[in-house]
């Protein structure tokens, strides 16, 4: 589903290069909730950005749901990230002016997608998340558990193959943060493709595979447990 | 989708209220100010008779000499002939319709009127004009009822008059004129064709006191007018003092007639000037000219360029109209570019979401659009008051001017003036739009 292979990206300015990612190889499966963790400035979210075709990188290879997309262009960028990706922030970022309807519609706008089919998608997606009640809400009238859950139904509404989520408890309470990590965890086992950007062990630990970066390098965890007497694991992070 | 970005336009709009209000009013200032330069401006370089600016003619001969010609005039050639040259011109009949003719001026008498007809007992002065029946179809002058006067009663002076729609309903309230007796200067005139509402800008085929003044009320024939001794009303420039009386006047080279001729082409416009030239030299071997012959023929739109129909002054108003308006949209520019700034995080989002650069172009620009329109139309309502103050600061010193013809915003002006805010306010917003498209939406998310 998604494969880096010895990616880079390095921060130019006249005096200095900064490498947020260095020789950064990872290979999410189909169907499998990952975990990356790492503490801060280590890189997770450059990855992240990078993995949903929001920043450039600089080298290495890049390959989502088997296309390679080195060297496409804005619109074909766009594109995929429409169809392909969804995206799960820690500061919600639902748009202000929008009720939760007309934001769960925001991708769907951008695929083109006629009317009736737009409102089916987007009435399935707030159900499956229960919010249907809450439709014509705005965002400053929800919780913050709600506005995440409003973010969720934003990025299931597009049927897309991979979730990427930064930080997704980050701004809620515990409480709430429970919620939002039962309804991954349902979307997981439905099926969905998951990448989660978190510092909290505890949320990694939930994931079905924890992916450490550190000075913009994966560090191989399995390779840590080997040297304490573990089998030798197959090939790919 | 269009839809859709107009409704986000609308949304976004009422966002800031404060920020949207003052870019509509600086769009709104800066189009009242160039668009109340620009409607005069239009009116006075207006083609008056665009189907047929390439086949009316003056013709002009140079009947003075170059000794006469000094200070302003320059170079110019007089542009009206004398009564002999006009009437040679006339005999000749060499294009297509020709016509002389002169402003006058008579007194109206409603009771000279058909009896019980007539709605006023004091006389007025009216304007009007002495014409071959040719003037009506080469000006295109529409009728209301009736027509012109015919070829016989141009040949004999017949007592026979046209009316303007105006005078028609004010001498003859709530009946048709045609064939009604209509008295001027004491005299009866039979009334033969009533004018529908006819008022070409600027007043090209007399440009001699002004190019917007008042149209004229009456029309009546030429040779009945001359028999009449009815003066001109208009300019009458001599050379030297003509002999006294009418004889003299009509047997001087005093220039106080206005000539047009229709030419259907190129080649019958060569061949008129040839005629003219010919004219010219035989006058010089007549021992009329004592100079190198020198004729001219000009289109309307040529002889509107030469009369200086548009002044320098309003051509100096109109660009400084545009001046402000390029100050009013660099403000717009700023505010756009604050506005803007403020949403970069939405913008951001939505391009995380899908939206290409040409998604947010069309939507930031919609936005601009929506702003231009709304500034267009506060534009137009200080146009409105602007072109009120142009005519109530005017009409003092500006007496025989068509006012209302040089200050009215017309549908086609009202058309231009939203055309022009919304064109000037997308140009404006190119810049601010092209940085929003250009925010890297992983910055803005990161800063989320």
């Amino acid at each position: 589903m998604l494969k880096m292979i010895h990616l880079s990206k390095v921060y130019r300015t006249e005096v200095v290069e900064t490498y947020a990612l260095r020789d950064f190889s990872i290979h999410v499966k189909e169907g499998e909730f990952v975990a990356v963790t790492g503490p801060s400035g280590s890189g997770k979210t450059t990855f992240l950005t990078i993995a949903g075709l929001l920043e450039e990188f600089t080298g290495g290879q890049y390959q989502l749901d088997g296309a390679d997309v080195h060297g496409l262009n804005d619109n074909q960028r766009s594109r995929l990230r429409n169809q392909k990706i969804g995206f799960i922030f820690q500061s919600f970022n639902l748009i202000p002016d929008l009720n939760v309807f007309d934001n769960v519609d925001v991708p769907l706008r951008y695929r083109r997608l006629p009317g009736a089919e737009r409102r089916k998608r987007i009435n399935e997606s707030l159900e499956r998340v229960g919010l249907s009640a809450r439709a014509k809400h705005y965002p400053a009238e929800l919780s913050g558990g709600q506005q995440q859950r409003v973010a969720i139904a934003r990025a299931l509404a597009g049927s897309p193959r991979l979730l990427l989520a930064d930080e997704p408890t980050g701004n809620l309470d515990s409480q709430m943060a429970r919620g939002v990590m039962q309804l991954l965890e349902e979307l997981h086992r439905d099926g969905a493709t998951i990448v989660m950007v978190t510092h909290d062990p505890e949320l990694a630990a939930r994931a079905q595979r924890e992916v450490r970066i550190v000075d913009g390098q994966v560090i191989d965890l399995a390779a840590q447990t080997r040297l304490v007497g573990e089998p030798q694991p197959r090939p790919g992070v | 989708m269009m839809g859709y970005y107009i409704r986000l336009a609308i949304r976004g709009l009422r966002r800031n209220v404060a920020l949207t209000a003052l870019m509509i009013v600086a769009v709104g200032v800066g189009i009242g100010a160039s668009m109340t330069m620009l409607t005069t401006l239009r009116a006075m370089s207006a083609d008056p008779i665009p189907d047929k600016d390439s086949k009316l003619f003056v013709p002009q001969i140079d009947t003075w000499g170059p000794d006469s010609r000094h200070g302003e005039q320059d170079d110019r050639l007089q542009d009206q002939l004398s009564y002999g040259d006009a009437m040679a011109l006339m005999r000749a009949h060499r294009g297509a319709r020709q016509t002389a003719m002169y402003a006058v001026s008579m007194d109206v008498s409603p009771e000279g009127a058909a009896a019980g007809t007539a709605t006023s007992a004091k006389p007025f002065q009216a304007s009007g004009r002495a014409a071959y029946n040719d003037f009506f179809s080469m000006f295109e002058v529409p009728f209301r009822s009736g027509g012109p006067w015919g070829a016989v009663d141009d040949e004999h002076g017949a007592n026979v008059v046209v009316l303007s729609g105006r005078l028609a309903d004010r001498v003859f309230p709530g009946t048709d004129a045609v064939g009604k007796t209509i008295s001027l200067d004491g005299r009866d005139y039979r009334v033969v064709g009533v004018l529908k509402p006819w008022s070409p800008l600027p007043h090209y085929y007399d440009l001699t006191q002004s190019a917007f003044t008042a149209m004229e009320d009456f029309y009546l024939p030429f040779a009945m007018a001359i028999d009449r001794h009815l003066e001109s009303y208009g300019n009458n420039n001599c050379r030297a003092a003509p002999s006294p009386g009418w004889e003299g006047r009509l047997n001087s080279d005093c220039v106080w007639l206005q000539f047009w001729v229709e030419l259907p082409g190129a080649a019958a416009a060569r061949d008129y000037r040839a005629f003219l030239a010919n004219y010219a030299a035989q006058q010089r071997l007549s021992g009329r000219f004592h100079w190198t012959d020198r004729v001219e023929l000009h289109d309307v739109r040529e002889w509107m360029v030469q009369n200086k129909v548009v002044s320098d002054e309003v051509k100096v108003n109109t660009m400084i109209g545009a001046g402000v308006l390029a100050v009013c949209l660099i403000n717009a520019i700023g505010l756009m570019l604050a506005k803007l700034a403020s949403r970069a995080a939405d913008l951001g989002i939505r391009r995380a979401l899908g939206g290409s650069r040409r998604d947010i172009f069309l939507q930031c620009m919609s936005e601009t659009a929506v702003v231009g329109l709304l500034g267009g139309v506060l534009g137009l309502v200080l146009t409105a008051v602007g072109l009120a103050a142009n005519r109530a600061l005017l009409a003092p010193v500006a007496k025989h001017i068509s006012l209302d013809s040089l200050t009215r915003l017309d549908t086609g002006m009202v058309g231009i003036t939203l055309a022009v805010a919304i064109f000037s306010t997308l140009c404006a917003g190119l810049y601010p739009t092209w940085r929003a498209t250009s925010v890297q939406p992983a910055w803005q998310l990161k800063a989320g």
